[in-house]
């Protein structure tokens, strides 16, 4: 008896163990960063919000960025018809089984930014929602780079600020140490729309970067309780052959 | 030790039956999901999706090749002469009136096409023996080097089955049914979608 | 009446295979008349937990095969084709990452069930050393199969630890990697070492292990033989019970508990924050930018604590080494009069208290930035620590003051 009482203390503490690192999951520390990340205020599986994401991602990202293992057909996951799909987020030359790559040559794009812009099917994958939100959201204006940007969590980055004229233009204020973003233009976009435009657009990224996360959950589910209801059979069917023993 | 055995037997044997119901509950969830992997995979379906055709330009009497899930399918433009010949066919033919071969319910007649386009012939280009690709032996007599009495048609030349210019098979042939054809539909500019039908949509 | 024809001719049946081929006495010797200790507890459920890794790592395996390409152009994209267009292939991808892990957690138990309990003491010296062949085995499988995804981490922790070999002989490296760097060649021979010729080296080994277990006996949480006291008139061992049907059932028990935690990582936790499958991995390989961090995954860290510890990489490496190889030499280090924990003195308890410490210290040692003040120091002592645990191992068994063990097995 003893030892299934241990068992179950063993199985609760691996439980939270499994809570806890899911709850730290997705929080890598890449680059050097001057300012603390933000919390992404991400609501997964919101389908509005994620259609707005993926619009937004068709519109802003997707002229430089592929998607390359991601298939448009995929989006019907997110509530989108195909004919809506097809409408709004596909060249006409495209399939809907065909993926989101890029009509960018790697060449040029090498060219013109140093690096290519990596394909950013599993991007939310390697950078977690929070440092995507905070990069978004942390661009200013820095006349000694070549494009005339800097980020505050990715520094020295080659990539252009291409939302400016929705979040209008930041420069880094402050001493030392106690550094601040200030809003020195605005854009056409208000400070609450564009906090809500990024969030979709990240929630558009951690979704893509898994698009089986649902199914994912809602089979863990069902696997948890037959292993829990297997654990009470197994468990009784063993006392009972245990009565033997003496 | 045997005691408490036979005092305890009913519910013995209805825990090792829960365990086992259990059991096979439980290998079966877990066979599903490997046993679906090894179906055609999202890139696969992505690959055999319908395919568009422009037979605007087909003559009368020609043939061409179109692919489809791999597959080569032909589109044949029958002339007159040739769809005559088809109701001459049926006493030679295995499967006449396609009662066991596989074609979608609207190419179920003597020419194996659809209504709003019976000259035209829609067939997946396979042998329905062991997969091999039949030849074009369209012209009938002697031309084609297939006897005198040739009606014209397909041979495949692996194991010398006969198909005629319906894909249906002769009889003393190797091959058990006709070729198949394949869903498809005319579209509205006229063009043929190849894989999808009005019940399946495009 | 019906149930009895049916009985003969199952009888029948049974007698026909066994005059060509010994069903019912493989059966009877190993399962259902293999007596074991009737005393086990909570430490010998990971034996059978290991094999139930095992065969998932197998098939999981053989299906994830069907649809991986070990070629340094497609790897990368046919991992991301499983876990996006193969029906189900996450799963069968996830129920192998996290298979490869908990292997090693229930493979650390086990041979934490060995060192507590002298189950590598007379008789049983093969035992343990086939079983350490098969860990040295699993870590080959580990390190090999971590280059297929073809990510950042699996190109550049294979990049680290192949040039470890150059410290022996820059030669034996060039051998390994095929290349002058990890390519293309190096993940094709990884995926042959990974999917064939390991594996079956794994399968014998485990057979083998279990051959040797079954002709000594197993060990128990007392230490004591049952052998040593058998029923006058059938033989059996007074504290040993039929394996089948007691420890079968008792272990599927364990079964139920480890898949139910087996699940939480698969459905819920596939990354083990970060431990599991790691945030850089699924950056593709890039060989002219490396990763700013590096480290191995979690199970190898303790002994990458050890490499790091040391600053001279020849040393670094062999240091490295040996700590693996001297579990090896465990069976006659001991020289204690008992083999259970339970009935050691204080001296043996410190230092199994010590090492186990210093094991886990070393372990989250290894996953973090060697340029922390503390991280170096740290697994320097630790360091010494783990390796006093077995050099000083036959002095402080000597002189430990243990108690007499019992004559039978405690319930």
């Amino acid at each position: 008896m003893k030892q299934h009482s241990r068992l179950i203390k063993l199985l609760v503490s691996f439980a939270a163990l499994t809570a806890l690192s899911a709850g730290l999951a997705g929080q890598p520390v890449l680059a050097h960063e001057e300012l603390a990340l933000e919390h992404a205020p991400i609501v997964e599986g919101d389908k509005a919000s994620l259609q707005r994401g993926a619009r937004a991602f068709a519109n802003y990202c997707q002229n430089c960025h592929s998607a390359q293992y991601l298939r448009y057909s995929r989006l019907t996951d997110i509530g989108l018809s195909e004919e809506e799909i097809k409408a709004n987020l596909m060249f006409s030359s495209e399939k809907i089984g065909d993926t989101m790559t890029v009509a960018l040559e790697k060449a040029d794009a090498k060219a013109w930014f140093g690096n290519p812009p990596p394909d950013l099917s599993v991007e939310a994958r390697v950078r977690g929602p929070d440092w995507l939100y905070s990069y978004l959201r942390g661009f200013y204006k820095d006349s000694s780079r070549p494009t005339g940007w800097n980020n505050t969590v990715y520094h020295n980055v080659g990539m252009p600020h291409v939302l400016y004229e929705l979040q209008g233009v930041q420069e880094m204020v402050g001493e030392e140490g106690a550094k601040s973003l200030k809003l020195v233009h605005s854009g056409k976009l208000s400070e609450a729309e564009y906090s809500q435009f990024t969030a979709d657009l990240v929630n558009y990224l951690v979704w893509m970067a898994e698009p089986a996360k649902a199914t994912r959950i809602q089979i863990g589910v069902l696997a948890i309780f037959f292993c829990v209801l297997a654990f009470f059979v197994t468990l009784a069917l063993k006392k009972e052959f245990w009565k033997d023993i003496h | 030790m045997s005691d408490s055995h036979s005092d305890n037997g009913g519910r013995r044997r209805f825990l090792i039956g829960a365990a086992g119901a259990l059991g096979a509950a439980g290998a079966a969830a877990v066979a599903t999901p490997f046993i679906m992997s090894m179906l055609p995979s999202a890139r696969a379906k992505a690959a055999g999706a319908p395919v568009e055709v422009d037979v605007s330009k087909l003559e009368a009497g020609m043939m061409m090749t179109s692919e489809w899930r791999g597959q080569p399918v032909w589109v044949v433009n029958r002339t007159p002469e040739m769809l005559a010949q088809l109701a001459k066919n049926s006493d030679r033919l295995r499967d006449p009136g396609s009662e066991n071969s596989e074609q979608p319910e609207y190419c179920k007649n003597p020419n194996r096409s659809s209504a709003e386009h019976p000259n035209l012939l829609v067939v997946v280009g396979i042998c329905t023996h062991l997969g091999c690709s039949p030849q074009d032996r369209m012209k009938a007599g002697n031309a084609a080097g297939m006897g005198e009495d040739w009606p014209g048609g397909f041979f495949c030349p692996c194991h010398g089955s006969k198909f005629d210019m319906a894909a249906r098979v002769f009889q003393n042939v190797p091959a058990p049914l006709n070729m198949r054809i394949p869903p498809h539909m005319y579209m509205a500019d006229g063009r043929l979608l190849v894989g999808a039908d009005k019940s399946k949509g495009a | 009446m019906s149930t009895e024809t049916e009985n003969t001719k199952l009888a029948q049946v049974t007698q026909w295979i066994d005059a060509r081929f010994p069903m019912s006495s493989l059966w009877r010797d190993h399962i259902s008349e293999y007596y074991a200790p009737k005393n086990f507890n909570f430490w010998y459920y990971f034996g059978s937990l290991a094999m139930l890794v095992l065969v998932i790592q197998l098939v999981t395996g053989i299906f994830l095969t069907m649809n991986y390409k070990p070629d340094a152009r497609y790897a990368f994209a046919s991992v991301e084709y499983i876990m996006r267009d193969v029906n189900y292939g996450w799963l069968i991808r996830y129920m192998h990452s996290t298979g490869a892990s908990m292997f090693f957690v229930v493979v650390y138990l086990h041979m934490c069930r060995g060192l507590m309990y002298g189950s590598y003491r007379k008789p049983r010296e093969l035992v343990w050393i086939v079983g350490m062949a098969i860990y040295l085995c699993l870590m080959g499988e580990a390190f090999m199969g971590y280059l297929l995804p073809w990510g950042q981490m699996s190109y550049w922790g294979a990049q680290v630890i192949i040039s470890l070999f150059d410290a022996i002989s820059p030669p034996l490296a060039l051998w390994i990697r095929g290349d002058f760097v990890v390519s293309d060649a190096t993940l094709n021979r990884f995926f042959a070492f990974h999917v064939i010729a390991l594996p079956l080296v794994l399968v014998g080994l485990v057979l083998v292990h279990i051959i040797a277990l079954h002709e000594v006996g197993s060990n128990n949480p007392d230490g004591v033989e049952i052998k040593k006291h058998k029923d006058p008139v059938t033989h059996k061992p007074l504290d040993g019970i039929n394996f089948h049907p007691y420890y079968t059932l008792k272990d599927l028990v364990g079964v139920s508990v480890f898949l139910g935690i087996f699940s939480a990582v698969v459905f819920f936790a596939p990354e083990m924050g970060g431990y599991f499958l790691e945030a850089n991995n699924f950056i593709p390989a890039d060989p002219m930018k490396t990763p700013p961090h590096i480290a191995p995954v979690w199970y190898f860290t303790p002994f990458y604590a050890i490499l790091r510890a040391i600053p001279q990489k020849q040393l670094g490496v062999i240091a490295m080494g040996a700590a693996v190889m001297i579990f090896l030499a465990l069976p006659w280090l001991d020289r204690g009069l008992v083999k259970s924990i339970r009935y050691r003195g204080n001296l043996y308890k410190t230092a199994f208290g010590l090492f186990i410490t210093a094991f886990l210290i070393l372990g989250y040692m290894g996953t973090q930035d060697p340029n922390l003040w503390y991280v170096n120091p740290t697994s320097q002592i630790c360091t010494v620590i783990y390796f006093s645990f077995f050099l000083l191992m036959p002095i402080y068994t000597r002189l430990d003051k243990s108690r007499q063990a019992p004559d039978r097995v405690t319930s």
